[in-house]
């Protein structure tokens, strides 16, 4: 099972990294352990990813929230709040 | 509807003009403008660069133009917002909706750019003296959006 992650604005800055496709770990089932998996990476995942309450999440384009599950091929985004208009 | 997301400028008045062309049920029209501003919590601002997640961008503002046509009594509705480089005083963001009444499209205008500022992914860096920052989210937009959310209509 895999996933394509996004990231954006400071966070992007933050990893490093503006995406990537990732092929998901068994018992990750929703953007909660997706979250707890990506943390887990230490460094830079750690320090960006750990506090959740600054983090916003889209599953395949629409605004999700931390228990929305996710499966095959959905494309999951991550960034702080927005600040358009 | 109509949705751009767009690096170019635009024309105010041409596009009130295009919106309501020909349709002579439209007794009023609201618009919003929004501009860049040379300062921002005290900091000044040279140079601002918005970025956005293509694809999501317009998706969510069809849905947020989409719930204010069900709310209210509008006609048409058009929203650009640009991105890209932009300076103080440019123009950044405009939300046209057209009705018979001046009350629903007052209000529809206010409805999308209150769920615009609060849900649609795009994030201002500012450039100013003291180097570069991501603009903070406000208490107050989350504030006025969910206004709307205890509003039974």
């Amino acid at each position: 099972m895999s996933a394509r992650l996004l990231f954006f604005a400071s966070l992007r800055e933050q990893l490093g990294s503006s995406g990537e496709t990732l092929e998901l770990p068994d018992g990750v089932r929703d953007v909660k352990g997706l979250r707890a998996f990506l943390v887990a990476r230490g460094g830079q995942w750690q320090a960006a990813l750990a506090d959740g309450r600054s983090l916003r999440v889209a599953v395949n384009q629409d605004l999700a929230t931390w228990v929305t599950a996710i499966k095959d091929g959905d494309e999951i985004a991550f960034f702080p709040p927005v600040t358009g208009g | 509807m109509t949705i751009r997301v767009q690096t170019g400028d635009f024309d105010v008045g041409a596009e009130i003009a295009a919106l309501r062309q020909g349709d002579a049920r439209i007794g009023a029209v609201a618009a919003f403008i929004g501009l860049v501003r040379d300062i921002n919590d005290g900091s000044q601002v040279n140079r601002m660069t918005l970025e956005h997640y293509p694809g999501m961008t317009e998706r969510s503002l069809e849905r947020i133009v989409l719930e204010a046509k069900t709310r209210f009594s509008v006609d048409h509705a058009l929203v650009i917002h640009r991105v890209g480089e932009l300076l103080p005083t440019d123009q950044i963001v405009l939300v046209v909706t057209a009705g018979g009444h001046r009350g629903d499209v007052f209000a529809a205008c206010e409805f999308i750019m209150d769920f615009l500022k609060t849900e649609a992914p795009f994030w201002k860096k500012e450039q100013g003296a003291k180097g570069d920052s991501w603009v903070a989210s406000r208490q107050s937009d989350d504030d006025a959006a969910a206004r709307w959310r205890d509003k039974a209509v």
